[in-house]
């Protein structure tokens, strides 16, 4: 028959941090995904358009080269027979000076140098051999085999060629040997044009290798913006977001691997929800049910109470305690349900504007901790609160202080200037302080937590161990704060710090 | 002492506070149901009335407007604490007050006191005006010996509560009393009582006695203080 009813079903969602946006800054671009990509790209393109021009330069060179080679000794070859066949051997030192000057007017045009020696004689015109003719090149010569080589002089490209020449009749070695020494300086020209030209093709293809590099970038790109997009949804808890999936390549699987994740977790945290969802009902629905029972035993107390006096002293001891921990019970009870009014969200905030020295004064005679209590009220300073609320607070602070610090307890009000963010403006700030031991400050964090106690050897505190939970949710309500610490001097304080709003007509 | 009627279905609770009330010298009557207890009204004509807003058949909003159709007497809600709705729509039915489950016998015994002392003739405001049998104010007579109150001639039912929020505020007309302050005075609340208590009463209040509720000429608003009867 009697349900508890739930107006609002509104579980507190976790806060979740919300990521902040970062715009990238010029480093963070540098060393991105996409100029990584494009550096890639234009390292490979630039990589192939060199290795294409070393390997067309090498061949192109090669034959410029052998053709200059080919041409030189057979005009070399030509030349001697032409003006070998009319010499007697073995010729005389004038003849061979004079084959050597015929030779060279005759390879004007390859700008040679003509070289000749008769066997083991000196070289005609006298000349360093070691120096001039490689040695390798003397050795094939003597062995009858014409030969060239080519040779670096003071860092110009040189050509040597040796000819042996032979009989024609019976091809035996006369043992007269020609050599010619030409420079290879416009086929160098011609193959440094070469090295220009690949040069002058290989950096625009390099440029030009940017614009594929970075449409490709682009394209691999979108997919990871999109999956940055969504993560970035996921943290900021629309766990229901989820990617387009297109394509079959790695990056498609990475979109759909992240919508199982997404799936997963909204489940869980779904899941999650519903369990808390669930507990909180259940604790709801067990304190609404011990209510009506305990409404009929906390009625009748007082006739126990009555007549206690008048029985046995067992009896009335046991009466007595039956009476007492009704009582107890009935408030635990009470604060269990306020708990879960709070955590159903169904909690309302009933706003008066109120004189606050003499809310809490009458808080103070309400519970009759005027004497014990020390107060700074400084009048005249009216705020828009739930009194019934603040009542609650102010009381179970108080309540704290003179239970478990140590006398005398101030309390003290005062109004602020609010400096931190989310708490500007005029503040209005209530401290409850105490001269006792303090807390400890490992377990300062914690007091605020429903049914902690700071003692632990203490089996059961007076009140339900819901006390300063609910003086925190009350607190909340109001859009304020409550702050426990330990004075420099000794003793715990606790601060409530309320945002201080004046008249805003009657209360909705 | 009193005529106590109780209507409440459940059955411990009914005669856990049956007991408290007859020891207290009550003379008491249960109901379970809204029609046991609205046929109660005629049978037991009872000088107060405690309503348990959730029952069975009835709802404790229905069976409060059938009381208030033809009696003022003081009808005192009793409800279960945080049910803020109920208490909202209890208070517009034309409750006088309300008490939370679970509350000690000394409670549910101040509150009836309280209840039935405001009904009584001769306690008015802080300074009643015993030289005047009736007052005028504007169209309104008052006459705070026979606890009467007419406009226009014309008797007003008034229930208890709002007679003596009437009769408080219109002994200092244009003084200003905060909420807390009437919940005190009226109600004989803590000063952290419910404000809804006054707000509530303040509205049925103005049904009667206003020509327009929108623009009170009797019981006025001042914004962030309280209330105030008149300056006419």
């Amino acid at each position: 028959m009697k349900r508890p009813r739930f107006r609002r079903p509104a579980f507190p969602r976790p806060d979740l941090r919300r990521p902040e946006f970062r715009r990238p800054s010029l480093r963070a671009l540098a060393s991105g995904l996409r100029a990584r990509l494009v550096v890639a790209f234009l390292l490979v393109a630039a990589l192939s358009a060199l290795t294409t021009a070393g390997l067309t330069f090498r061949e192109a060179r090669t034959a410029i080269l052998k053709r200059t080679q080919d041409t030189a000794v057979s005009a070399l070859r030509s030349q001697v027979n032409s003006q070998i066949p009319d010499y007697s051997f073995p010729p005389s030192q004038q003849k061979l000076l004079e084959l050597t000057h015929g030779l060279t007017r005759a390879g004007e045009a390859q700008h040679w140098i003509i070289h000749v020696r008769y066997e083991d004689h000196p070289m005609v015109p006298a000349a360093d051999v070691k120096a001039v003719i490689p040695q390798g090149l003397r050795q094939k010569v003597r062995n009858g085999i014409a030969a060239f080589q080519r040779m670096d002089i003071d860092g110009n490209a040189w050509l040597a060629i040796g000819l042996p020449v032979t009989y024609a009749d019976t091809g035996r070695p006369s043992g007269l040997e020609v050599y010619a020494q030409m420079p290879l300086r416009e086929d160098e020209i011609n193959v440094r044009a070469l090295v220009q030209a690949a040069q002058s093709g290989a950096v625009p293809g390099v440029a030009l290798a940017a614009v594929p590099a970075l449409i490709a970038a682009r394209g691999v790109l979108r997919p990871v913006r999109e999956l940055r997009r969504a993560t970035r949804k996921i943290a900021a808890g629309e766990l229901d977001t989820r990617l387009k999936v297109t394509g079959r390549d790695e990056l498609a699987d990475l979109s759909r691997t992240f919508n199982d994740m997404a799936e997963a977790l909204e489940e869980n945290v779904a899941e999650l929800r519903r369990m808390e969802a669930n507990s909180r009902r259940f604790a709801a629905d067990v304190s609404h049910e011990l209510r009506t029972p305990l409404a009929a035993m906390t009625a009748v107390v007082d006739v126990l109470d009555d007549d206690a006096g008048s029985l046995d002293p067992d009896t009335a001891y046991a009466v007595r305690l039956i009476s007492e921990e009704t009582g107890k019970l009935a408030r635990m009870v009470e604060d269990l349900m306020e708990i879960s009014r709070f955590d159903a969200g169904a909690a309302a905030l009933h706003l008066d504007e109120v004189d606050v020295a003499e809310t809490v004064r009458k808080t103070l005679q309400a519970r009759g901790w005027q004497d014990e209590v020390a107060v700074d009220l400084p009048e005249g300073v009216r705020a828009r609160l739930d009194p019934r609320r603040i009542d609650v607070v102010v009381a179970n602070l108080v309540g704290n202080a003179l239970k478990h610090g140590g006398g005398p307890v101030g309390v003290a009000v005062r109004v602020a200037e609010g400096k931190a963010p989310g708490a500007a403006g005029e503040r209005l700030l209530i401290e409850i302080a105490d001269r006792g031991r303090g807390i400890d400050p490992e377990v300062l964090p914690h007091v605020f937590e429903r049914f902690f106690k700071a003692d632990s050897a203490r089996a059961r505190s007076e009140g339900s161990g819901l006390g300063l939970a609910i003086t925190l949710e009350n607190v909340r309500l109001h859009d304020g704060t409550v702050r426990a610490a330990n004075r420099p001097e000794g003793g715990a304080v606790f601060t409530v710090d309320l945002p201080l709003r004046h008249c805003g007509g009657e209360e909705g | 002492m009193s005529r106590v009627l109780l209507i409440e279905d459940d059955r411990a609770v009914r005669e856990a506070v049956l007991l408290t009330l007859r020891r207290r010298g009550h003379e008491v009557e249960g109901a379970a149901t809204g029609e046991a207890g609205l046929s109660a009204m005629e049978t037991f004509r009872p000088d107060l009335v405690l309503l348990d807003l959730m029952l069975p058949d009835k709802s404790g909003f229905e069976v409060c407007r059938r009381i208030r159709a033809t009696q003022q007497i003081p009808i005192i809600m009793l409800t279960a604490r945080g049910d803020d709705i109920d208490v909202v729509l209890g208070l517009e039915a034309g409750a006088d007050d309300y008490i939370v489950k679970p509350a000690r016998g000394e409670v549910l015994e101040a509150r009836i006191r309280a209840v039935l002392r405001r009904a009584a003739p001769g306690d008015g405001g802080p300074d009643p005006a015993a030289s005047q049998p009736v007052e005028t104010h504007g169209d309104l007579s008052i006459d705070r010996k026979g606890l009467l109150v007419a406009k226009h001639g014309q008797d007003l039912p008034l229930a208890p509560s709002e007679m003596k929020l009437l009769l408080y505020l219109s002994a200092t007309p244009g003084r200003v009393f905060s909420r807390q302050q009437l919940l005190e005075h009226v109600w004989e609340h803590s000063y952290h009582g419910d404000a809804r208590l006054v707000d509530a009463c303040v509205m049925r209040l103005r049904t009667k006695v206003e020509d327009s509720t929108r623009s009170p000429k009797y019981i006025q608003t001042v914004r962030g203080f309280g209330y105030r009867f008149g300056p006419l």
